[in-house]
């Protein structure tokens, strides 16, 4: 089937909404405990930026990658072993986390996206594995317990990010940041190129087009975004830890991308921000959150195809179904 | 004694792999017949063992207990195949990943609801306790013995009801081609409900035998889990021979890695240097064993021939 064309400017209110409600939150924080507020609204953004990362390889590129938390952790220890070694600056420790989520995309990804559908998801969960434990021996920097930061990272030598406030909207720019530039990869040819690779390989190779190249470097990206979210995760929480990259953690985050509606980019901040501020909801109501949050999720996957960006869009009459717009397997029960 | 420890260490091994084995043969049946990923599938091997400790609390008898976990684990599997894999065939795997990720979430934490999170233990019977010598100076506890027999006699029993029945047959038909297989009148759905009520049980069997051996915790199925996708997607998904050769060869390599990786690193590096790589090499090996598995032959090295 034929994907109608999304349109960029009628799309284009909700990210700003979404930006603009994470600017107001400071304000809505006034009230109440402002600590609490910030710290979880900037756990909010880190996440949607990661999943940012997903979407733009599983939305437009069909990579469904299993491993994603890997990047997270990657970037964050990165940023947590500069600091134990007194780089403890933004103008280091970021360059470094960059550098190492983008050789570890290179060469996981240069190995995994030979395989195909199940194949894939699989082995990028056996890399994701690999990161974990590795993680977890590296004793020299907490092995399974963790590291905790001396400081958050300063930038340019002024301690800047030490304060919640100035920390919030340094994610929230970029946040928006990585946004508009995953917007503008996926308007571009290559982004263009990697969407024909998603709804029809053979079809993108009988034209002239290698996939794997195009692939490859749409995962490199995306593992380097996940990366800067990482590296933003070690300074808010001032704590690295191998769990960062557990499988369960890559897990939750293709929940984010599906739950908002995969293929949009703004349904991935909208994913996250549903995903945690339920589960944060929920456990404050329950111990067991979990029971209601499980349960809520398989209906989430049964019910709402194509994501909460999927649901908006099909109130709105006249407008293409972004959920429709891939390619849907056909039941045969 | 290094022999002696290598040859313990290959028992554990070995029975490491039936283990996996187990859980592995349910995964890659229910993946090859019905084209579905189900990452709850640890979660029934860990409520597996759970069912054990109530069977043994009811009735203080060890054979009974692992009995009711037969029992109790196949009815978990129909009940979640009605309530929710039924609504999962034919969708996209991504959907199947996160639905049944939801799942765990639920399973999971009803079982800490429920048992609490702390580790339970399971008594093993008393006619399998204590060890017998296998060579001078080596002494093996014999209910580990009696897990690699139990998981070498349902191997064999597989085999058979694989390869020589007529369920069998048609399970093989069905992993290779289901919809040929409907389109010749055969009822594909009660089928599917057959095939993933076996591989709950069998999930639910190497839990509840594993019980007495290992702590019984809600996190117990996780890491097998893990280990059991793994082996399948080295065996070929859908081939049950591929899983048992797998399964073999990730217990032994994993159980032996992580006892003499740090002890081989030595001779060729610093012992410092080979004391830190040791252990993540060891822990990497059998992931890494897959990375190349794949590279070499995308599909396993048994693939099921589907259509």
């Amino acid at each position: 089937m034929n994907a109608p064309p999304r349109s960029a400017a009628g799309s284009l209110w909700l990210p700003l909404v979404l930006l603009a409600l994470f600017a107001a939150v400071p304000l809505l924080g006034l009230a109440g405990s402002p600590g609490y507020v910030l710290s979880l609204a900037s756990r909010v953004m880190i996440f949607a930026l990661a999943a940012l990362a997903l979407d733009l390889i599983l939305g437009y590129g069909a990579i469904v990658s299993f491993g994603h938390a890997a990047f997270i952790g990657i970037g964050a220890y990165a940023a947590g072993i500069a600091d134990a070694h007194g780089f403890g600056d933004a103008a280091i420790a970021l360059p470094a986390a960059l550098a190492a989520s983008a050789l570890f995309a290179l060469a996981t990804g240069a190995v995994s996206l030979r395989t195909r559908g199940v194949y894939l998801i699989m082995i990028t969960l056996a890399f994701g594995q690999m990161a974990y434990f590795v993680a977890t021996s590296l004793k020299d920097y907490g092995g399974d317990d963790g590291l905790t930061l001396n400081t958050r990272s300063t930038v340019l030598g002024s301690g800047l990010l030490e304060s919640d406030l100035a920390f919030h909207y340094v994610t929230l720019a970029i946040l928006a940041a990585f946004y508009l530039f995953c917007r503008v990869i996926v308007m571009s040819r290559f982004g263009r190129v990697l969407a024909g690779i998603r709804e029809n390989p053979e079809r993108m190779r009988a034209i002239g087009y290698d996939p794997y190249p195009y692939q490859l470097t749409a995962y490199v990206i995306a593992g380097m975004i996940a990366g800067v979210a990482g590296f933003l995760l070690a300074n808010q929480a001032e704590f690295v830890s191998p769990s960062y990259m557990s499988w369960q953690r890559s897990g939750e985050l293709i929940m984010m991308v599906v739950l908002g509606g995969a293929g949009s980019l703004h349904g991935a901040i909208i994913g996250a921000a549903v995903y945690l501020l339920s589960q944060e909801y929920l456990a404050q109501v329950t111990e067991h959150w979990k029971l209601i949050f499980g349960p809520l999720l398989i209906l989430a996957v049964l019910f709402a195809n194509g994501g909460l960006t999927g649901l908006l869009a099909s109130l709105r009459p006249g407008k293409p179904d972004p959920s429709k717009s891939k390619t849907q397997t056909i039941s045969d029960s | 004694m290094s022999t002696a420890l290598l040859a313990v260490q290959t028992l554990n091994g070995l029975q490491l792999g039936l283990l996996l084995f187990l859980v592995a043969a349910g995964l890659t049946l229910v993946f090859g017949v019905m084209d579905l990923i189900n990452l709850a599938h640890g979660v029934q091997y860990m409520l597996g063992a759970y069912f054990a400790v109530v069977g043994y609390r009811l009735t203080g008898n060890f054979l009974f207990a692992i009995l009711i976990a037969l029992a109790l684990a196949m009815a978990l599997g129909l009940v979640l195949e009605f309530l929710v894999y039924r609504h999962l065939y034919g969708r996209s795997h991504l959907d199947q990943v996160l639905a049944t990720f939801g799942v765990i979430l639920f399973l999971d934490e009803a079982v800490k609801a429920i048992f609490g999170a702390a580790p339970l233990a399971l008594p093993g019977p008393e006619w399998l306790s204590g060890s017998i010598p296998l060579m001078p100076g080596l002494l093996y506890p014999v209910y580990r013995i009696a897990l690699i027999v139990a998981g070498l006699a349902v191997a064999g029993l597989l085999y058979v009801l694989v390869n020589h029945t007529r369920i069998g047959m048609l399970i093989r038909a069905g992993a290779s081609n289901p919809a040929m297989v409907s389109a010749l009148g055969v009822d594909i759905r009660r089928l599917f409900m057959v095939v993933f009520a076996f591989g709950g049980m069998l999930a639910g069997f190497a839990g509840a035998m594993a019980a007495p051996i290992l702590a019984v915790e809600p996190t117990m199925g996780d890491n097998l889990l893990i280990l059991a996708f793994v082996v399948i997607v080295i065996g070929g998904i859908g081939s049950v021979r591929g899983a048992f050769i797998a399964a073999l060869l990730i217990g032994l390599i994993d159980t032996l890695g992580r006892s003499f990786a740090t002890d081989l690193l030595k001779l060729v590096f610093a012992p410092a240097a080979a004391n830190q790589i040791g252990p993540a090499l060891s822990s990497m090996l059998i992931y890494l064993l897959m990375a190349l598995t794949l590279f070499i032959r995308p599909a396993g090295l048994f693939p099921a021939h589907r259509q």
